[in-house]
């Protein structure tokens, strides 16, 4: 297969094809409007989304995240968002399950600290276990941690989610050199979450070979969201044809682009 | 008898039932999910699910996230 044809080959996840490696979340935007005009803007295919309470007896009339967006256009991708033990997250995916009429993709994330939001990865792999072996399929937030990474493909994850940064800090790939280690290693797909802040960030990721990126606040917290979530798909895609395309190697000096024979002067 | 609807106290007669509950919140065709005791409720079974004394309800839905 040529390497432009590798560039262009779908995102598999659980055994679907998707033509964006762009996932989004849902959270932070002004209104729905905005949400789906992003949504719409950055061609995800595969959206995130959080479970809460209804509000009881407050704003009936506003409308409900799933009717703007629709489980008929889009993959929902539920959340464990704000979950510090297995238990918690384990419950949650049941809620997402019964929510989506037995739909058993979901996002694992369990939190070990409030500042930095960095997983809990002994709680994480515990529910990891539990969610596979009640049928889920499970995309899992992670630490760039190799071995943890790996355990986690072992087990079953259908896709493998180091994050970037702190999710919201929109850092960019602090330790690039990590995330590729998992992209050489792992068979499933690896994917950024979290920690992406702007275009070039998600370039990067990209070209590090890693297979989508998960981001919601890069988009959601820009200046103009919707301009944002155009110029991240762009980037991915960009990204992508980069890293199949391969970059040239870094040189301390210059080398000229013209040539130096035939000058007249 | 009292029941525990997202962490509120409700008095309710015997026998109320997860579909009473349902269209008492005013969420009947809505998409939501339902636990009592940390148990889901299928959907399919709100008619015939009745609650008991101190059980504890959550309702829940999908709200924007990431």
């Amino acid at each position: 297969m040529s390497q432009s044809a590798k560039a262009s080959q779908p995102l598999v996840v659980a055994g679907t094809s998707y033509q964006s490696r762009l996932l989004v979340g849902t959270g932070k935007y002004k209104d729905m409007n905005e949400t789906r005009q992003a949504i719409e803007a950055s061609g995800a295919e595969i959206v995130t989304f959080a479970v809460r309470r209804s509000n009881i007896g407050q704003n009936p009339d506003e409308p409900n995240l799933l009717e703007v967006v629709s489980p008929d256009k889009y993959t929902l991708l539920p959340n464990t968002a704000a979950c510090y033990t297995a238990q918690d997250a384990v419950r949650t995916c049941k809620l997402a399950r019964e929510l989506l009429d037995g739909h058993d993709l979901v996002k694992l994330e369990v939190l070990g600290d409030e500042k930095t939001l960095f997983p809990d990865i002994k709680q994480t792999l515990i529910a990891a276990e539990e969610l596979i072996a009640d049928g889920f399929k499970v995309m899992v937030y992670t630490s760039d941690d190799l071995i943890i990474a790996k355990e986690l493909e072992a087990m079953g994850c259908v896709a493998v989610m180091p994050l970037a940064a702190p999710i919201g800090s929109g850092l960019g790939v602090r330790n690039p050199y990590n995330i590729r280690f998992i992209v050489e290693e792992l068979n499933v797909p690896v994917l950024v979450d979290a920690g992406v802040g702007t275009a070039s960030d998600a370039a990067i990721a990209m070209e590090l070979g890693c297979d989508g990126i998960l981001m919601n606040t890069a988009i959601a917290a820009a200046q103009d969201p919707v301009l944002m979530a155009s110029a991240m798909k762009k980037a991915v895609e960009a990204g992508r044809e980069a890293f199949f395309a391969g970059r040239m190697p870094k040189k301390q000096y210059a080398s000229a682009s013209s040539p130096l024979d035939g000058t007249f002067f | 008898m009292e029941i525990i609807v997202n962490g509120q106290s409700q008095e309710v007669p015997e026998g109320y039932t997860a579909e009473q509950l349902v269209n008492s919140l005013e969420l009947v065709g809505k998409r939501i999910a339902m636990e009592v005791n940390e148990e889901i409720v299928p959907k399919s079974g709100y008619s015939a699910y009745a609650f008991m004394a101190g059980d504890r309800v959550e309702v829940v839905h999908a709200v924007g996230g990431g």
